[in-house]
């Protein structure tokens, strides 16, 4: 199993807040444990996508250089299930971003109806053992895989572009 | 211009928000790591909501000085020396540091916030009226 728990970006504006969507399906095995006959997405998971549609929108305005780490939820509502067939869209608005952390807002809607509202806050480690999950080309791998600068604008409107350290990387990566 | 009871209540506020506590436990009195169970990350979570219910910048660093505790020139075998403890009292005048002073173990530093402490602290940025 892959460790994505969105599917695409919709939307991606630098610095502000994203939008990414979750397809929910029968062919992920973990529901038909959770719960048997009647298949719903966890909670849990649904926080991980709200982190990662986050999470990457911090480690974006930061130009991937801050290894962001989710570190606390303190708030997570959740007035409704989500089962196989449903989208999930969710977006992410930043409230902070700071050299030792930044915390999201963050919404998940099935179709018109509010699915679940979270607070997420993230920490900066510098703990360079960590280094080997937060390679570059780790992130520009995500970013595109997920539609990111397909649909992303930078904070002055224009076409998101990975920055150049990560494609260098990236490049170093394959020679 | 709040009153110091609504600066109170901002504060509780912020606290039952950012650790999951009850409004109850939340006296001025109470600790914050030792009493609402805080730990490191729920100080920048805390800074952030205090900034939004107050409209005030909080600097990193002016309401925890970690900075101190860190640094090698003011702290020998784990404890906070008398240069450390004046630039302590220095950068947390809304702090009541004696009790901490009489063992300054730097392990011991962070039982040291109260509630109270926190409303002092914001009480210096913000003009209340009684």
């Amino acid at each position: 199993m892959r460790w994505y728990w969105i599917d695409r970006f919709v939307e991606f504006e630098s610095g502000r807040y994203a939008k990414a969507l979750k397809n929910i399906s029968l062919a992920e095995d973990h529901l038909h444990d959770h719960f048997p006959y009647y298949p719903m997405i966890p909670n849990s998971l649904v926080i991980e996508g709200m982190a990662q549609t986050g999470g990457l929108l911090v480690c974006e305005h930061n130009q991937f250089t801050e290894k962001v780490v989710l570190a606390k939820v303190p708030k997570a509502v959740f007035h409704c299930a989500a089962t196989p067939g449903d989208t999930l869209i969710y977006t992410t608005t930043v409230e902070y971003i700071r050299p030792e952390g930044a915390m999201v807002t963050a919404t998940s809607h099935k179709g018109d109806v509010l699915h679940a509202e979270a607070e997420i806050v993230f920490a900066h480690l510098n703990d360079s053992r960590l280094g080997s999950l937060f390679e570059p080309e780790t992130f520009l791998r995500m970013m595109r895989l997920l539609g990111a600068f397909d649909v992303g604008h930078a904070a002055d409107g224009s076409r998101l572009t990975p920055p150049k350290r990560l494609l260098q990387a990236a490049e170093g990566a394959m020679a | 211009m709040p009153t110091k009871e609504e600066v109170f209540e901002k504060i509780q506020a912020a606290l039952v928000d950012a650790l999951g506590v009850d409004e109850e436990d939340v006296t001025p009195e109470a600790t914050l790591v030792g009493d609402l169970g805080a730990e490191s990350i729920d100080f920048l979570d805390i800074v952030f909501r205090l900034e939004k219910a107050f409209n005030i910048k909080i600097p990193r660093g002016e309401l925890f000085p970690e900075d101190i505790l860190t640094d090698a020139k003011y702290v020998q075998d784990g404890k906070v020396t008398e240069e450390g403890l004046s630039e302590l009292r220095k950068r947390m005048p809304f702090a009541n540091l004696d009790d901490f002073a009489k063992n300054p173990v730097v392990q011991d530093f962070g039982n040291l916030l109260t509630v109270a402490d926190m409303c002092r602290f914001v009480e210096s940025k913000v003009e209340v009226t009684d």
